[in-house]
């Protein structure tokens, strides 16, 4: 095993131990932490495959910036540990789709014969990387980017509540 | 032969960085210590050596030899480690940082920087964003209710300005075409990128400022409305991590500033290391300057600053520059 | 904010010339000669009834000024002092032993206030410091001094008390002896 490799596996492993953790875990922190590690391995497995900048974002948006969303509002709303044990019941439903997914993806990959097949391995620079996504697929990204501006308005209409009143600002210079 | 020389070399290299890294750090308390006394018209430390040069190693021993208390109902696991995440991600940061063209040492080339990774910029950024983490979680672990509200703010602030700050480094990488850190530097041999584009300059420093928690941005800890912020709780040596982290993210700060605004080691006359020893730690004493100056903002006048002022400013920015590149200018 | 018409270029040009005026203040600040008293090799000459560490005096003819009356350790407001009189030798009343306990006194001086005989006086010294708290429980011998402190010229026993001498209303300040058996005023 070359030590790339071996690093993967390892990466691998800690992924896989971080995720379980962080799906069984009562205390939301916890989670939280586990799913940092799953993060981090992740874009730590991006870039032993050769592409490191998918792999840094995955640590900058999921770990550095989506994750500390989540820290952010269990320390907001003092969330606390569950006690007892884990609720096995409320987990059957996403466990089974999960499964599903995961069977439904392998054999995927295994009907299609390319699938099976080593690629060459390869380094994916920045702005290879760029110019794919700009250049190319350039209307799907501008497409998915405006669906999720869509998404964040609709978020921000609902938050709003029916009231439809301005809230009050609370300082700045009207204050 | 040749991998084991690699090896040794890196390991030269880490022990280098990290040493002038940790040194410049506790250097940086005292410079502080002293230009805020004389800001205040006061001498600061100077009885532990001459103009109290001992007082860094004074310091480091008083808090290694401190109780390492920890508090009854904390989460032990992360109260143990939440300081290190702090201190480890500012240093980590420094290896991507280069300092110098390169040397060539017996015939084989040797990079002045520990890893010339062609994602650096975003590396630095990862792992700045990582030490929220560090802040947030001790803060929550603390059983304490200032800590809470110190790492809440945090957490808050850290997350909006890295918007900006990472917005304002995007002019930078579409002059330089690269996002390697060496590759900045070498597009900078004209024209600092500070004088091509003093906005997203301006930009990155309040970003930076409120990144690493400082006057006029210290909410996490403002001591006279939350004790100390998120370490409160935090005694000793820990403490001393918190606090050593904050002095390696300034110093890091004047790195990633001299490197993506000034220049990097590029100047006249002098000698290029000292260009960057100059432009590095040009930046900190601005930011003691501003902790001498300034007064702290209101927490919904640094949100409003952050998400009404920086990040449209630097989107517009972008755009500017983008239009000024696709012109030909 | 002063003016409600001014413009975004107005507020920030405001904005900015107030950053700039903290900035240059602080500048200007910076090279002025620091006020800092650099405390041990520079000490201060502090006022002659700068309350500090506590003495016994003696009077001018070199006897001590205590006549253990206790008003000292009754005033003490944390009763700090504690003493045992006796009469001496020569007629005059002493103490036995004279005991300040300096980790409890809190340097109020109103000890120094009481005493009659001025024998007790606090000093301008405050820097003493001990390893040990037991060793700043200062015994009659340590409080003593060879001088007669901010009244060097008054002795008590010029005034009144038993070794003063001389008949009824010859003493300093004194009044002549009242005859109880005369009507006359
Ligand atoms: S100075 Fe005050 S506290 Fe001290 S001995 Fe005199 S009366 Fe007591
Ligand atoms: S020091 Fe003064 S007040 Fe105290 S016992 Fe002696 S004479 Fe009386």
């Amino acid at each position: 095993m070359t030590p790339l490799g071996a690093l993967f596996y390892l990466l691998a492993a800690v992924l896989l131990g971080a995720a379980v953790l962080a799906a069984t875990r009562r205390n939301p922190v916890h989670a939280v932490c586990c799913a940092v590690a799953v993060f981090l391995s992740a874009g730590g497995l991006m870039a032993v495959l050769g592409a490191p900048l998918p792999g840094v974002l995955m640590a900058v948006v999921y770990a550095g910036a989506i994750m500390v969303l989540f820290l952010f509002i269990i320390m907001l709303l003092g969330l606390t540990a569950g006690d007892g044990p884990l609720p096995t019941g409320r987990l059957v439903v996403p466990a089974t789709l999960a499964a599903a997914t995961l069977v439904a993806l392998f054999a995927l990959i295994g009907a299609d014969p390319t699938g099976a097949r080593l690629l060459p391995a390869a380094m994916a620079a920045p702005a290879a990387v760029g110019r794919v996504l700009f250049d190319t697929y350039w209307l799907a990204v501008e497409a998915v980017s405006i669906l999720l501006f869509a998404a964040l308005a609709a978020a921000l209409l609902l938050g709003r509540g029916r009231s439809g009143g301005r809230a009050q600002p609370t300082g700045g210079p009207a204050a | 032969m040749d991998m084991l020389l690699g090896v040794v070399v890196m390991l030269v290299k880490m022990a280098v960085v990290l040493g002038v890294a940790l040194g410049l750090a506790a250097y940086m308390i005292l410079l502080e210590r002293k230009l805020l006394g004389r800001f205040q018209v006061r001498y600061g430390p100077n009885r532990v050596g001459y103009f109290g040069l001992l007082q860094p190693l004074a310091d480091g021993l008083k808090m290694l030899l401190k109780e390492d208390i920890i508090p009854d109902g904390v989460d032990r696991r992360i109260f143990l480690v939440a300081p290190a995440v702090v201190a480890g991600t500012a240093l980590a940061a420094f290896a991507v940082v280069p300092f110098g063209d390169g040397l060539t040492l017996f015939g084989h080339r040797v990079p002045q920087v520990v890893v010339d990774s062609n994602v650096g910029l975003l590396l630095v950024l990862a792992l700045s964003s990582l030490a929220v983490y560090g802040l947030a979680l001790g803060a929550w672990t603390s059983d304490n209710k200032y800590s809470l509200l110190g790492g809440i703010r945090g957490a808050a602030q850290m997350i909006s300005y890295e918007l900006a700050l990472g917005l304002s480094l995007v002019p930078v990488v579409m002059h330089a075409r690269s996002l390697s850190l060496s590759d900045i530097v070498a597009a900078q041999a004209g024209l600092p990128f500070a004088l091509l584009e003093p906005v997203a300059f301006v930009i990155f420093i309040i970003g930076s400022l409120a990144e690493t928690k400082r006057v006029p941005f210290d909410l996490p800890e403002a001591e006279n409305e939350l004790q100390a912020g998120f370490h409160t709780e935090y005694s000793g040596m820990r403490f001393a991590l918190f606090f050593v982290g904050e002095y390696v993210n300034m110093v890091l700060l004047g790195a990633v500033t001299a490197i993506f605004f000034l220049g990097g080691w590029h100047g006249p006359f002098l000698p290029p290391i000292v260009w960057l020893a100059l432009k590095v730690l040009a930046v900190p004493v601005f930011l003691i300057w501003t902790r001498a100056s300034l007064p702290r903002l209101r927490y919904d006048q640094l949100m409003a600053l952050g998400w009404k002022v920086l990040i449209p400013l630097a989107l517009l920015n972008i755009l500017v520059t983008g239009a000024l590149l696709a012109a030909g200018v | 904010m002063a003016d409600k018409k001014q413009g975004v270029v107005g507020a920030f040009l405001d904005g900015a010339a107030g950053l700039a005026g903290s900035y240059a203040a602080t500048m200007t600040h910076l090279f002025r000669k620091p006020v800092t008293e650099q405390y041990p090799e520079y000490k201060r000459p502090l006022p002659a009834r700068t309350r500090g560490r506590i003495v016994l005096t003696r009077s001018p003819d070199g006897k001590e000024r205590c006549v253990a009356c206790y008003l000292c350790s009754g005033a003490c407001p944390v009763n700090c002092i504690s003493m045992q009189s006796e009469v001496g030798p020569d007629g005059r009343r002493q103490a036995a032993w004279f005991r300040i306990n300096f980790a409890r006194c809190i340097y109020c001086g109103l000890c120094e206030e009481a005493c009659p005989t001025l024998a007790l006086q606090l000093t301008p010294e405050f820097a003493f410091c001990k390893d040990d708290i037991a060793d700043f429980v200062y015994e009659k011998e340590q409080l003593l001094v060879e001088h007669g402190g901010k009244h060097p010229d008054y002795d008590f026993y010029a005034h009144a008390g038993v070794a003063a001498g001389g008949p009824k209303g010859s003493h300093i300040g004194e009044d002549d002896p009242v005859d109880v058996k005369s009507i006359l005023p």
